[in-house]
């Protein structure tokens, strides 16, 4: 990858030189094939090439396969609740705005039990890159059929086939005031996943990215089986994410303008029922976080000044007449 | 007119439809009776929709004072003197019991000529029972000399009511008039002139109409008071306690204490951060806790259901949190603005599994204010969570309390981000005491994972007995050693006798007004509030044998032993009796009721005559 001038004085003027082991605890005890393989890999070879310190990360996540995610990565990290990674986003990320944030969910855990918290947290625009390993399956529960299956799907729990159409959580996304940054990637095209990572680190705000994942244990077929025959469709834009077509044999480049969100929703429409879109599909790096608005109304106070400041207002309710 | 009666004390109500400003009217008239020295308790009387058909039993609205001469623990017995804009209004305090038999009221005689016969009727029959049964009605045309001096008698009441109860506890008028120019300092003269005026009148109306007027002697020589209700004491003691922010739901009694948070918090530094359900509420406390900005949470019963798996987590992790509970009648929604001690049991045990925690319970306002610095610095120290369990009594009832001393102690220190050793575990645990150090994210070599499965020392994830056995002692244990610094609970009265009297939380001041009296007709009876229920102080054991019988006395429900089916067998108590017989092997007792109000220390005292009775009896003395 080429540096600019900028990362590359950083680089080198900074002291330390991380490699891949400074960014990684244990070898992960996902399944062979399993895309938190590639998802974790591209990751850290953004942080490496980022040089970012491992101790200034933060990376929360829920409960599922792709949960495990921070222990794997070697950075300060939360495994918290089926659902519940994003509410302790919010509060690590207004509690110190100045880590780098990294919330990481499967699709059931952030689209069904995790919902709630996912629609309010892109409002909030916290300060956070948001993986989402979409495998369109439940795949720690042993294979039941998650928002975002095909209709039809045979799991545990819809042995007949699924009944409904799959939620689109790129139009729901989509749909969100104060949404800043969208962009979709798959767990097979290591060289595009790494780009959007990197595209999606240095915005600031919360960075939505789906990752659609390979599960050969639970959804071999998902997605061509991630194979050359993925149907997908490249989007290409000056400040958008560098298309690396990997194995994919027939994916088309089409341009696209993530700042209009008219074409961003259209892009969206239907992607399961087309051709899904690969890149960036939706940046808008003005939209402020929330920590930026909350902290610019918080006043600054020392110890000395709050004490003083609690004493007058406990004057307020005295009856000392 | 007479020589004004000399009081001990005197509760008061002020009673209209919602909207009508009998709350206004009372909560100023308290106010005032605060600043000239009374002892106080406060209860608002709530209506459960925000406007409810007028003129109905469902839309009573306004407050209950309690005035005394000397420093008041609860809202007391029964009411002495009701203020009441309509018989309606007034019925539904016949309705709740809450009046006493020689009641007096004073009520405007505008219902008896009004053009609706039915009213005219209702009204008669109103006033007709109360004056057979003892109370004395005083029918005066408060509205038209209201509306002599303002063109809207129905906003003005508020004040003219304040004017007439300065009156008629012989308030000096000078300074009930200095005082509402205060509170209305920030609007317009015309405005302060009218309020002026309708006190003035207020004031005059009575006495020109009362042949009776009293005085509640102030209370002498305390230091200097502060009033406030206990939601406001809990906002107030979570600043002192050091707090940044406040994640939190809205939901009724417990949001108060937001507001109060809201309307000041940003000024120190602090923010209220309204989540988009309880749990997540619960959820951004414990991330900004973990990643050390302190952070508490503050809700209700329902919402105390929904945090469930997240406090599980937060004992799992060794997060520190403190989750206020201010808690309302159950189960489900239940009495949403009604007193309840019913989340006891909630509160020691529902999670996943075994997660052991401190819950600690205020049993005054005061308490309310001094009880948030020392449950974080619980919750820190020990890396525990620490539940707090307030209710609907405290948090909307206003009481007098010594003006705390703010203390910097607690207020936040920048963080230590220094390095940690090379090695250094993030549950480095003492094996005597379960404790262990907190490494906050951003320190250099101290890269851990937090999560909610079984971990080792290093937080790595271990699924071996030995490791889950050895996790679950280490957090149990910190338990243990907290309960070893606490002091065995006060015992009020006699260290031995006939009857112990339990109680935990608001009902203190009821229960041990109530004892006081029994002991004073020379019964053998003592009580004792515990505020840590887990874990429980030493010395309880010790205590209860003391005495022939103990049993607790709650707001929560119980079977009564007689009723229908119930045998000692399959006899639910109350939930403090439950834990007590459960620790101490002591056959405990217990009484309660759920009537969604508080307490009242008649009906406690009567509790304990009837008790001493029985265990007379059963001894054949
Ligand atoms: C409250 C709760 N409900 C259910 C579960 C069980 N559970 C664990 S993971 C999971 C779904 C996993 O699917 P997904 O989120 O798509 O992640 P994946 O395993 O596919 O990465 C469920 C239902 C749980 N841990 N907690
Ligand atoms: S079951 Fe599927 S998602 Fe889970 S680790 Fe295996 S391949 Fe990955």
């Amino acid at each position: 990858m080429s540096l600019t001038i900028d990362d590359f004085v950083q680089k080198e003027e900074s002291t330390c030189s991380y490699g891949m082991d400074d960014y990684t605890t244990e070898a992960a005890r996902w399944c062979k094939g399993c895309g938190g393989h590639g998802a974790l890999g591209a990751l850290q070879r953004m942080l490496r090439d980022n040089q970012v310190h491992p101790e200034e990360v933060v990376c929360v996540s829920g409960i599922g396969c792709s949960s495990r995610f921070p222990h794997y990565l070697r950075a300060y990290g939360f495994h918290t609740l089926h659902g519940r990674a994003l509410p302790v986003s919010v509060g690590v990320s207004l509690a110190r705005p100045e880590l780098k944030l990294l919330t990481v969910m499967g699709d059931g855990d952030c689209f069904s039990i995790g919902g709630n918290h996912w629609l309010h947290t892109l409002r909030y625009n916290i300060n956070s890159m948001v993986m989402v390993l979409d495998n369109e399956i439940y795949a720690l529960t042993k294979k039941q059929v998650s928002p975002t299956s095909r209709i039809g799907t045979v799991s545990n729990t819809s042995p007949r086939g699924s009944y409904l159409e799959p939620l689109n959580p790129l139009s729901v996304a989509l749909g969100i005031s104060n949404i800043s940054f969208i962009a979709q990637t798959a767990s097979w095209l290591p060289g595009h996943m790494q780009a959007t990572l990197e595209k999606a680190w240095k915005h600031k705000g919360l960075a939505f990215v789906r990752i659609l994942q390979r599960c050969p244990v639970f959804m071999p077929n998902a997605f061509q089986g991630g194979s050359v025959d993925f149907p997908g469709k490249f989007l290409e834009s000056p400040e958008g994410i560098p298309v690396d077509k990997g194995i994919l044999r027939d994916a088309p480049v089409v341009a696209h303008d993530p700042r209009n969100i008219n074409a961003a929703q259209a892009v969206a429409a239907n992607s399961h029922m087309e051709k899904e879109p690969l890149g960036l599909i939706y940046y808008n790096p003005e939209v402020p976080t929330y920590s930026d608005i909350r902290y610019s109304k918080v006043a600054t106070v020392d110890r000395k000044a709050k004490a003083k400041l609690l004493d007058d207002y406990l004057t307020r309710y005295s009856v000392e007449s | 007119m007479k020589e004004p009666i000399q009081l001990k004390e005197h509760i008061v109500e002020i009673v209209s439809d919602a909207g009508e400003g009998a709350q206004k009217a009372g909560t100023t008239f308290a106010e005032l009776c605060a600043k000239s020295g009374n002892g106080l308790w406060t209860v608002e009387i709530i209506p459960s929709e925000i406007q409810p058909p007028p003129h109905t039993v469902g839309s009573a609205s306004g407050n209950r004072i309690r005035l005394s001469s000397r420093p008041v623990t609860n809202g007391g017995d029964l009411t002495n003197l009701v203020v009441a804009f309509n018989e309606m209004a007034l019925l539904s305090r016949i309705q709740v019991g809450a009046l006493a038999p020689d009641v007096i009221v004073i009520i405007d005689n505008m219902w008896a000529t009004h053009a609706d016969p039915q009213i005219c009727k209702q009204y008669r029959e109103v006033l007709d029972s109360l004056s057979t049964q003892g109370g004395q009605v005083w029918e005066l045309p408060i509205d038209a000399a209201c509306a002599k001096v303002t063109d809207d008698s129905a906003k003005g009441k508020n004040m003219f009511i304040v004017g007439m109860l300065s009156c008629l506890y012989n308030k000096d008028l000078e300074v009930a008039k200095s005082f509402v120019r205060g509170i209305f300092a920030k609007k317009p003269p015309a405005v302060i002139q009218k309020n002026m005026d309708l006190i003035e009148a207020g004031y005059v109306f009575g006495m020109n109409h009362f042949s009776q007027t009293f005085v509640v002697a102030p209370v002498k020589g305390l230091p200097e008071q502060v009033a406030m209700n206990g939601n406001t004491a809990i906002a107030l003691g979570s600043i002192a306690a050091g707090y940044e922010l406040c994640s939190m739901y809205p939901i009724t009694p417990a949001t108060s204490a937001s507001h109060e948070l809201a309307a000041f918090f940003e000024d120190f530094g602090g923010l209220v951060h309204q989540a988009e359900d309880e749990i997540a509420a619960v959820g951004v406390a414990i991330g900004s806790n973990w990643a050390g900005k302190p952070a508490l949470t503050i809700t209700s019963g329902p919402g105390m259901a929904l945090k469930t798996e997240f406090l599980g987590l937060t004992v799992m992790t060794e997060t520190p949190l403190v989750c206020v509970n201010v808690q309302r009648g159950g189960p489900s929604t239940g009495l949403p603005t009604k007193v309840e001690q019913g989340d006891l049991l909630n509160a020691l045990f529902a999670s996943p599994g075994d997660a052991p925690k401190v819950v600690m319970a205020p049993s005054s306002i005061e308490e309310c204010y001094h009880i948030m610095p020392l449950a974080r610095k619980i919750s820190e120290e020990f890396r525990a969570l620490v539940i707090v369990l307030s209710d609907a009594n405290l948090a909307t009832g206003r009481q007098l309390f010594a003006r705390p001393k703010v203390v910097e102690d607690m207020l936040t220190t920048p963080l230590d981000l220094s390095p940690v050793e090379a090695g250094a575990k993030p549950f480095d645990w003492d094996l005597e005491t379960g404790l262990s150090q907190r490494i906050l994210p951003g320190r250099p070599n101290g890269m851990w994972v937090a999560t909610g499965l079984n971990h080792n020392e290093a937080g790595k994830i271990n699924y071996l007995a030995e490791s889950n056995q050895k996790g679950m002692t280490m957090r149990s244990r910190k338990l243990a050693v907290l309960q070893s610094t606490l002091k065995a609970p006060e015992i009020f009265g006699e260290a031995e006798g006939d009857l112990l009297i339990v109680g935990w939380g608001s009902t203190r001041g009821a229960i041990w007004e109530a004892v006081e009296r029994a002991q004073a007709e020379g019964l053998r009876v003592s009580a004792m509030n515990i505020q840590f229920i887990s874990p429980l102080p030493p010395g309880i054991k010790a205590a209860f044998q003391k005495f022939k019988k103990v049993m607790t006395v709650e707001l929560n429900y119980c079977d009564r032993m007689g009723d229908p089916y119930i045998t000692e067998e399959n006899r639910r108590y109350a939930q403090l009796a439950i834990i007590l017989r459960a620790n101490t092997l002591v056959d405990v007792d217990c009484w309660g009721m759920v009537p969604g109000r508080p307490l009242m220390p008649c009906e406690v005292h009567g509790v304990i005559r009837q008790e001493i009775q029985a265990l007379k009896t059963k001894k054949g003395i």
